[in-house]
């Protein structure tokens, strides 16, 4: 270490940092968090758990969540993989609508009252906030969500102008989150219906120029529990965290099963 | 080796849902797309039967005052008015049938009540259309007593006939 000797040693730094930009300077708040638990091992009846915490201006429900969960109560159970809102792992009803809970900063929810987590609603709860997805999953695979061509497999990829694929875009976007499925008051009443989230998918080959088989998706679709047990009450459209004008897609389906038929 | 005997794999789960998901595959052909078409157009054409209706009635002439047996006996006395009463009437009981059918089958939960609740809608949409249709068509304003001579409740118009 003998250079040091000719070297000027370095002085402490000229950056000053501020309070601002540090990580003092997100604000906290506490939060009542008030979720539905349901723990089919100890009990039949549902109800409701509360934790008053404290959280950051930067956090998210599932944050709060986590929470919980990892210093709290370790049986709370709920879904998330990814926690970006691109999963579609961690629907649930935050204050009575179907949301993400990775993509729901709690500064932007009402923190003057408890914020209340459920589980999404016309699934069967398996504990907490984690339902069965099957149902939802059985109908999505009755559309048939895959692309189907007649034609001879191609050597290269299958060409498509920039129109045709304008055409569906807005159904390309869904995470089968099952948001908007379980927000759908028609679904609720008995759970025969296909639900917007098959139909978004079905309009996602049925309008794909590339697809050969949007005639058996629209007869299928044309079903007593298809496109036309759609009330219109869009709550499929607000549910979506995509997005997705779903109601829309709905209707431009209903309307290609009709020309199909006149 | 067995397991490559299978050509399919089961799906994950398989049978374990809950049976109330599960769909009927009996077809049910295009009734719900036609149900929905005529929910549609029956609307529309409804909204100019039913203003012109309530126009005619109530807004034309001495307007609600006018309306009596005999303002009704008149407008029947008219095949125009008798076909627009009775497409009024038919359309708007068919109509409305559709809708409440509609609720019956998305809030009856049991498929007992379903059937019962649709069947007493069925038997008053046929009792209504029928007696309905049949008051259009056999009104008769200018009624006589056995000997032929006007009643005293007949309306002005059957002096003249």
């Amino acid at each position: 270490m003998s250079h040091t000797a000719t070297e000027p040693a370095e002085g402490p730094s000229k950056v000053t940092l501020g309070e601002q930009g540090g990580a003092g300077a997100i604000e906290s708040f506490d939060v009542t968090l008030r979720v539905r638990r349901y723990l089919p091992e100890s009990s039949e009846e549902s109800y409701w758990d509360e934790w008053k915490i404290t959280m950051y201006g930067t956090d998210r429900v599932l944050d709060a969540l986590h929470k919980v969960k990892w210093d709290l109560d370790g049986t709370l159970s709920f879904r998330r993989s990814c926690a970006h809102g691109v999963c579609g792992s961690d629907a649930m009803r935050i204050n009575g609508r179907n949301r993400l809970a990775c993509k729901t900063l709690l500064k932007d929810l009402d923190l003057s009252k408890p914020i209340l987590v459920e589980p999404i609603k016309g699934l069967p709860v398996e504990k907490d906030l984690i339902v069965d997805m099957d149902p939802f999953f059985q109908s999505y695979r009755e559309i048939m969500p895959f692309l189907i061509n007649k034609g001879p497999e191609p050597t290269k990829e299958r060409l498509q102008s920039a129109e045709d694929r304008e055409r569906f875009d807005d159904t390309t976007k869904c995470i089968l989150c099952a948001a908007c499925t379980s927000s759908c008051p028609v679904f609720w009443t008995d759970g025969q219906y296909f639900g917007p989230a098959a139909i978004v998918n079905a309009h996602r080959f049925i309008f794909d120029s590339r697809d050969d088989a949007g005639d058996l998706r629209l007869e299928i679709l044309n079903d007593k529990e298809g496109v036309w047990r759609c009330r219109t009450t869009f709550n499929c459209t607000e549910a979506c965290p995509r997005g997705i004008q779903v109601t829309k897609a709905i209707a431009e389906v209903k309307q290609a099963v009709l020309a199909g038929s006149f | 080796m067995s397991a490559t005997a299978d050509s399919t794999i089961a799906a994950p789960r398989t049978g374990r849902i809950d049976p109330k998901y599960t769909r009927d595959r009996t077809k049910t052909g295009n009734f719900e797309m036609l149900a929905w078409l005529f929910m549609r157009l029956s609307g529309i054409v409804l909204v100019v039967l039913i203003f012109v209706h309530l126009y005619s009635n109530l807004m034309v002439g001495d307007g609600i005052n006018g309306l009596d047996f005999g303002f009704v006996a008149g407008k029947w006395a008219d095949p125009f008015w008798q076909f627009w009463d009775l497409a009024m009437l038919w359309l708007a009981m068919l109509h409305g049938t559709n809708g409440v059918r509609t609720i019956i089958n998305d809030y009856a939960e049991r498929d007992g009540v379903r059937f019962w609740l649709k069947m007493v809608l069925y038997a008053a949409t046929t009792v209504i259309i029928v007696l309905g249709t049949l008051v259009i068509f056999t009104f008769e304003p200018c009624l006589t007593d056995a000997a032929g001579n006007l009643l005293q409740s007949s309306p002005a118009f059957c002096e003249t006939l």
